[in-house]
């Protein structure tokens, strides 16, 4: 107990303090740049790692998940299809119980169809849980990256169909990878199924 | 698990009026007459050598019309547990309380009377422990209906089929609310309920009036909203000067029913609810829960999953205690310039979680038979570098930063002393147990998972006191290091299989029992739960280490000053949303 234990922190400070202003001068670019931004998240990373939100941003990891948005495909002369089914489960998978679905119906028949005609997410019950996204049998929910959501009102955090809905290339914008192994995924079945109903064809 | 050699005591030939076995399909151990559980517990403790009780909770059987209490009790020395249980009718429940053999049992004899409505005959201070003093009924009856019913399990369909509604429309004070005959919410006086908590404190310490020195006691609230208290929590402390006599820790404030949730969710739905137990350490929660469900399932996950299971346990459990070590010196007065260097590494561990599992904090990364994804292949590799480089690194420099620090020193030499028999008896677990020189870890006393394959020691300190509480964190974030370095040197290939059989959301569980307990950063994290084979679990409890780690908090804090209680808290590390549930 003679003061050496104290001295030896603050030189541990002082060494943390110093890294910073030596990073700074070592480094042109270390604020205000992507590597920069790179750089002060990576393990490699000496002195202070703080990132000037908002004026710079994370980088987020592909799997980020936020709160979940439905995609549609651009078709060709600009209408949008939309990739859910209104199968439901989502809405029954969802541990907070935050999704609303109203089968859309055909207006001559009036049967039901395979589309949604109001699609409602209550975000102020969503937790991010990204189980729906994982479950959705047609790649139709996806966990977004977009995380400044903020409202004046809470009337406005009950996200519609409209307000839900993104383009495929905004999907794979963002999760380049999930989109491409999906999109296999898809093209496999596809062929399997083409593959089966030629065998059929064949034996008739 | 394989059961080990020793087989469990024949208890039913020794105690043949009192004991049957239970013979219920997917259930175990024994079922014990109410009127000898004392002679029965006393006998496991003294001549068997149960000495450590590690859970005890109540189910409610309704369609039998009957109230459980079931009771898991451990050799600290290593081993199976020992189940056994007490029925009793369920209109009027009384059943002996064993806190006077397992002192342990304290705080969850009063959370079973709390949310039950179990009445433990000879418990000393049998009163609501997460409620208030005053609320009507026991939520987790299964009778007993929340005031935002919806329906008795998920998915509600009133929610699935719209029309949208604001909750709030329905309560507090619209049609959902259900008041107890003759009560008038606007005439009820908290202070009353208040009242009978101060008593209880007081009356514990009333000494005899000293004639020649004129003293008085004092009872002093710590919080609830009190920095030092890491969330919402409030300490009754009754002070003879500066110094302690009684504590009396309240908890509640963050209370939500998390295991009446969990009985109205889908099994697969419980997993990202456990995130939010102890919001610090998410993956070691998720692990606790899905352990429990595989038993009942006889699911075993492929071996990568085991591994990337492990990684993420022992990462949790390093960035748990760099967290609780960094705050500990908040609590000590070093305002955050060792929190922050703590919380830097906290945040390049948390990148790798983000990176796997998609949130940072709110994992919900494990899934029943296996994990939900694989670790990207550049978070792999900061991982590897992390472990292998940086954190071993960086836990000497804090080591060197504050382990030798004579303030440091000084506050938390010989504060808030624990015995290790105090540390067995009162249940405690973790850190906290093993500071007081108790070696009894689950991952060696009933390895899970893979643990058995790694070489690691576990971390033993000796003095019991906050001093030594935080050295064994050191220790045991080193220890982790250790167990990941051997874990990304042996895991299989990736593109092995993650998850036996398919991804499932509707999973079928068969009838039964099972009790999951992982050693989680805090302590001995369990998970019973009861199947009736249904969509939903019937049952469905968390042994919260930070709760039950608090029935200690009095013994560590008598004798000690009124200004040491904020670091004695601290060191046992607790968040609120486990222990308040
Ligand atoms: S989003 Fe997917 S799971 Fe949900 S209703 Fe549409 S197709 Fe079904
Ligand atoms: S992320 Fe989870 S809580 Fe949110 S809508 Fe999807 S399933 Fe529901």
């Amino acid at each position: 107990m003679d003061g050496r234990g104290i001295l030896n922190g603050l030189a541990v400070t002082i060494k943390h303090f110093i890294a910073t202003y030596v990073d700074d001068f070592k480094r042109k670019n270390r604020y205000f740049t992507p590597e920069g931004v790179k750089y002060r998240s990576s393990p490699e990373v000496e002195g202070i790692f703080t990132i000037q939100y908002p004026e710079e941003r994370r980088i987020l990891h592909e799997n980020f998940r936020y709160i979940p948005f439905l995609v549609y495909d651009e078709g060709e002369d600009g209408q949008r299809d939309i990739r859910c089914t209104a199968c439901g489960i989502c809405a029954k998978v969802c541990p907070a119980q935050t999704i609303w679905i109203v089968r859309a119906k055909d207006p001559e028949t009036g049967r039901p169809l395979s589309k949604p005609a109001e699609f409602y997410i209550d975000t102020t019950l969503c937790m991010n849980c990204g189980l729906c996204a994982e479950f959705c049998p047609f790649d139709a929910i996806i966990m977004d990256h977009d995380y400044e959501i903020a409202v004046y009102s809470k009337d406005h955090m009950v996200f519609d169909l409209e307000r839900l809905l993104k383009s495929a290339s905004y999907y794979q914008r963002i999760r380049p990878t999930q989109y491409a192994e999906k999109a296999a995924e898809r093209e496999a079945k596809a062929k399997a199924k083409a593959a089966k109903a030629a065998r059929r064809g064949a034996k008739k | 698990m394989a059961q080990p050699a020793v087989a469990a005591p024949d208890l039913t030939a020794r105690f043949p009026d009192l004991v049957t076995p239970d013979t219920r399909k997917g259930y175990s151990g024994y079922i014990v007459k109410p009127e000898g559980l004392l002679e029965f517990a006393r006998a496991l403790r003294d001549e068997y050598g149960y000495d450590y009780l590690s859970s005890l909770t109540g189910v409610d059987y309704l369609p039998e019309g009957q109230m459980e209490v079931v009771y898991h009790a451990y050799k600290i020395t290593g081993g199976p547990p020992l189940v056994f249980k007490v029925q009793v009718p369920r209109e009027d429940p009384v059943v002996p309380s064993v806190t006077s053999i397992w002192p342990g049992a304290n705080f969850q004899e009063r959370e079973a009377w709390d949310l039950l409505g179990i009445r433990f005959e000879g418990h000393p201070n049998l009163k609501r422990i997460l409620l208030w003093e005053g609320f009507w009924g026991h939520p987790l009856r299964k009778d007993w209906r929340e005031p935002y019913y919806e329906g008795e399990h998920k998915p509600f369909k009133n929610r699935t089929a719209g029309p949208h509604f604001w909750h709030e429309d329905h309560t507090p004070f619209g049609k959902n609310v259900d008041y107890p005959p003759g009560f008038d919410p606007y005439a009820w006086d908290p202070e009353t309920a208040d009242e009978v908590l101060y008593q209880s404190v007081i009356q514990r310490t009333r000494k005899p009036r000293q004639e020649e020195l004129h003293s008085e006691q004092v009872v002093v609230n710590l919080g609830p909203q009190h920095p030092s208290t890491h969330g919402v929590f409030r300490m009754i402390a009754t002070l003879d000067g500066e110094t302690v006599v009684a504590l009396e820790p309240v908890m509640g404030y963050l209370h939500r029913n998390h295991e009446k949730i969990g009985e109205r969710n889908t099994w697969i739905m419980n997993i990202p609810y456990t995130d939010r137990l102890d919001y610090i350490t998410a993956m070691s929660n998720n692990f606790g829960y899905v352990l429990a469900v595989e038993k009942l399932m006889g699911l075993e996950p492929p071996e990568r999953a085991q591994y990337l299971r492990v990684i993420m346990a022992e990462l949790t459990r390093v960035m748990n205690h760099l967290w609780a070590i960094g705050f500990l010196l908040n609590d000590l007065g070093a305002f955050f310039t060792p929190a922050l260097y703590a919380l830097e590494e906290r945040e390049l561990i948390l990148d790798v979680f983000e990176a796997a599992s998609g949130s940072r904090m709110m994992n919900n990364y494990m899934r029943f038979g296996g994990v939900v994804r694989d670790i990207p292949e550049d978070a792999w590799d900061m991982l590897v570098k992390l472990v292998t480089d940086r954190l071993p690194r960086k836990i000497d420099e804090l080591d060197r930063f504050l382990t030798h620090n004579e303030l440091v020193r000084s506050r938390c030499m010989g504060v808030g002393v624990l015995t290790p028999e105090q540390a067995i008896a009162f249940s405690t677990a973790g850190p906290v147990l093993r500071a007081s020189g108790v070696p009894y870890d689950v991952r060696r006393a009933e390895p899970y998972g893979i643990y058995d394959r790694f070489d690691f020691d576990v971390a033993v300190r000796y003095h019991g006191d906050v001093y030594d509480r935080y050295l064994i964190r050191l220790d045991e974030a080193r220890q982790s290091l250790r167990i990941l370095q051997q874990a990304i040197r042996d895991i299989p290939e990736r593109g092995a299989p993650l998850l036996a059989g398919k991804p499932q959301y509707q999973v079928r569980v068969p009838a039964g029992e099972a009790y999951g307990r992982v050693e989680g950063p805090k302590g001995e994290l369990g998970f019973y739960v009861v199947s009736t084979g249904k969509t939903n679990p019937w049952r469905y409890h968390v042994r919260a280490p930070s709760f039950i780690n608090l029935t200690a908090l009095e013994a560590m804090s008598i004798g000690n000053k009124v200004a040491d209680l904020v670091i004695i808290l601290g060191s046992i590390d607790i968040v609120l949303g486990e222990v308040d549930r």
